[in-house]
């Protein structure tokens, strides 16, 4: 049949308008977030992540603050009450030279979460400026560097904390830049991969364009946009510090007595553990649980910066 | 053709790839551009048309040749020296999405340009400033404290011409600042760019694909192919009267919004992918997919030549 014979049966009257005017055409139900909100969001809604991070609080508040309430203090002795059971005097028991366990657990909790966040902190600004020259710079610079990088880290870590450690006077600080020796490279080697990825994007050369230097656009440019994987590298980086820290208390190469740390407290609680359980027990447990609680953080934050597990 | 601006002498750009290979992005172009001119750059994917661009602005530093900028070549001048020149030419990008920084205000990418070229006294000066560059290209002035992610493809697209504009550059590198955009928006950046080119006296390099665009654009029209120059003439001579193959068949991919025409019309379909610039062919390197290569286009490299006045092709047989 031809068209025109089939369009002159219907008459412009057979024509009804259709009201449109409410009809929507197209909506997003997806709320509009910048990139922190919805990192944010991510990371509350991971449970096992907010576990840890609320488990990091508790802690700390009680590192900060239990100290300061308590009766007792971690380094006088009171030798007619060596080894007591816990008890509502005592909270956690006392040790062999009848000092609070209470007190030294969460005096112990302050050094080895302060060791921990400062050898983090020198990884973190070590690893950035290195690791940032490194990847912006490409080609001899990075090749020369990195090979440096490497011959550090290829020396076994344990060996170069413990001959440090002979050399230098065991404390604090040397068991701080024992750790920092070797640490800072992983941190390097995550900031130059990011680095590389977002040195050729379209700002970056931009600003090249308008006669930025490398500076400029390393810190104003770059690290700001990789500080998702940076955030994430600091978090595990926590826990590991702390746990090197303990270890090498444990070996008695660490923070010198009357100054406690969970590491050397464990190492005290390990000589009598089948007789006073407690002394071991109460350093081992937060120990534990704080490294449980930085690692489902640090995990938690890496899914939550991780844009392809969206939902 | 007003006294040039811009010359470009023999411009090389290789890359060396490592095995001892070399990949030629951009061998051996020359072309001068006279100010407040525009010049169209076209070629398909891989011809080496943005490494051109992005070599002239030395965001990559040329292998050989010149770049000349009002008689002053600028691949011969010191560090400190450049930066002056710096802000006498300046780049707008292709994808406004990967162009401004997410975690910087409108604000703050904007007024980067000025800190950098100390253009702004005080910070009252620096907001006051980029206001008026966002109400030049017709943004309001009062978004300036918001974040890239809050406006739209065209909208960044502006403020990657405001970024560009600040430092009141006199020479502009557009890489296909439209091909990112829908169809609808590509008009008024077009627009935007040719007013501003108008009201500013701005001398334009338009690097694209779409060959309707640059027609509309351009004022003479540079066609590259691997790497190479391959024709250059005043625009409406080359869409009229194309003399290489290569622009031939480009020129009849172009559709036109006549369905009887486009019907009748004999598409050049060219057979066969770019060849890699890293091995290009002997002679012509159009010669691969030509459709009228002989032998002689094997054993012998083809120069520019004039082939009608202020037409220059590189084609033995044009």
């Amino acid at each position: 049949m031809n068209n025109d014979t089939n369009r002159g049966s219907i008459r412009p009257e057979q024509f009804q308008k259709i009201d449109r005017s409410n009809y929507v055409f197209e909506r997003i139900e997806r709320k509009r977030l910048t990139a922190w909100q919805d990192i944010r969001y991510r990371l509350v809604s991971n449970k096992l992540a907010m576990t840890g991070f609320y488990i990091m609080c508790v802690v700390l508040l009680f590192a900060i603050f239990a100290p300061m309430i308590s009766p007792h203090d971690h380094f006088t002795n009171d030798l007619p009450n060596a080894n007591q059971a816990p008890s509502w005097q005592h909270l956690f028991g006392t040790d062999d030279l009848g000092r609070d366990m209470f007190e030294r657990t969460w005096k112990g909790a302050q050094i080895s979460l302060f060791v921990g966040f400062a050898a983090a902190l020198i990884d973190l600004i070590i690893g950035i400026i290195y690791g940032g020259i490194m990847g912006y710079y490409g080609g001899k610079v990075d090749e020369a560097m990195n090979r440096f990088a490497e011959i550090i880290y290829a020396i076994p870590h344990l060996l170069v904390t413990i001959l440090l450690l002979v050399v230098m006077e065991p404390s604090l600080t040397t068991i701080i830049v024992a750790m920092s020796i070797t640490g800072w490279i992983n941190m390097a080697w995550i900031v130059r991969g990011q680095i590389m990825q977002l040195k050729n994007q379209e700002y970056a050369l931009a600003s090249k364009a308008l006669g930025a230097g490398a500076m400029r656009i390393i810190f104003r440019h770059l690290i700001p946009n990789a500080m998702g994987p940076i955030l994430v590298t600091l978090t595990l980086t926590v826990p590991s510090a702390i746990f090197t820290e303990a270890f090498l208390s444990f070996l008695g190469l660490g923070v010198q007595s009357p100054v406690a740390s969970w590491g050397t407290m464990i190492n005290d609680g390990v000589k009598s553990m089948t007789l006073y359980p407690w002394r071991l027990m109460f350093p081992a447990l937060f120990l534990s649980l704080m490294m449980f609680a930085f690692n489902v953080f640090g995990d938690g934050l890496r899914d939550a910066f991780d844009p392809k597990l969206k939902k | 053709m007003s006294k040039p601006f811009i010359e470009i002498e023999g411009l090389k750009k290789h890359f060396d790839i490592g095995n001892h290979q070399i990949l030629k992005a951009v061998d051996d172009i020359s072309f001068s551009i006279g100010k407040g001119e525009t010049l169209g750059l076209v070629g398909e994917s891989g011809c080496g048309k943005s490494t051109a661009g992005r070599t002239i602005i030395r965001l990559y530093e040329p292998t050989a040749g010149s770049i000349k900028i009002d008689g002053t070549d600028v691949t011969k001048v010191s560090k400190s020296q450049f930066k002056a020149y710096r802000s006498q030419m300046q780049m707008v990008f292709q994808d406004p999405y990967a162009s401004l920084n997410p975690r910087m205000t409108i604000l703050d990418i904007i007024g980067e340009a000025l800190d950098i070229h100390g253009l702004a006294k005080s910070k009252a000066e620096r907001k006051r400033r980029v206001e008026e560059l966002l109400e030049i290209v017709g943004l309001n002035g009062e978004h300036a404290s918001r974040y890239p992610h809050e406006f739209s493809g065209g909208q960044r697209q502006r403020i990657g011409i405001t970024r560009a504009l600040a430092v009141q550059p006199q020479f502009m590198i557009l890489d296909e600042p439209i091909s990112a955009l829908d169809v609808s928006i590509q008009a008024q950046i077009i627009n935007l760019l040719i007013d501003l080119q108008k009201k500013m006296g701005l001398t334009y390099l338009f690097v694209a694909h779409d060959l309707s665009m640059v027609k509309y654009m351009s004022d003479r029209v540079a066609v590259m192919y691997l790497g190479k120059i391959v024709e250059l003439a005043k625009s409406e001579d080359l869409y009229a009267n194309p003399q290489h193959p290569y622009t031939k068949a480009l020129l009849s991919a172009i559709p036109v919004p006549d369905p009887d025409f486009e019907a009748g019309k004999e598409r050049i379909v060219l057979k066969g992918d770019l060849p890699s610039p890293v091995n290009p062919p002997s002679g012509c390197p159009f010669r691969t997919r030509c459709p009228a290569a002989t032998e002689r286009c094997a054993a012998e490299a083809p120069m520019l030549r004039e082939t009608r006045p202020g037409h220059i092709a590189a084609c033995h047989y044009a």
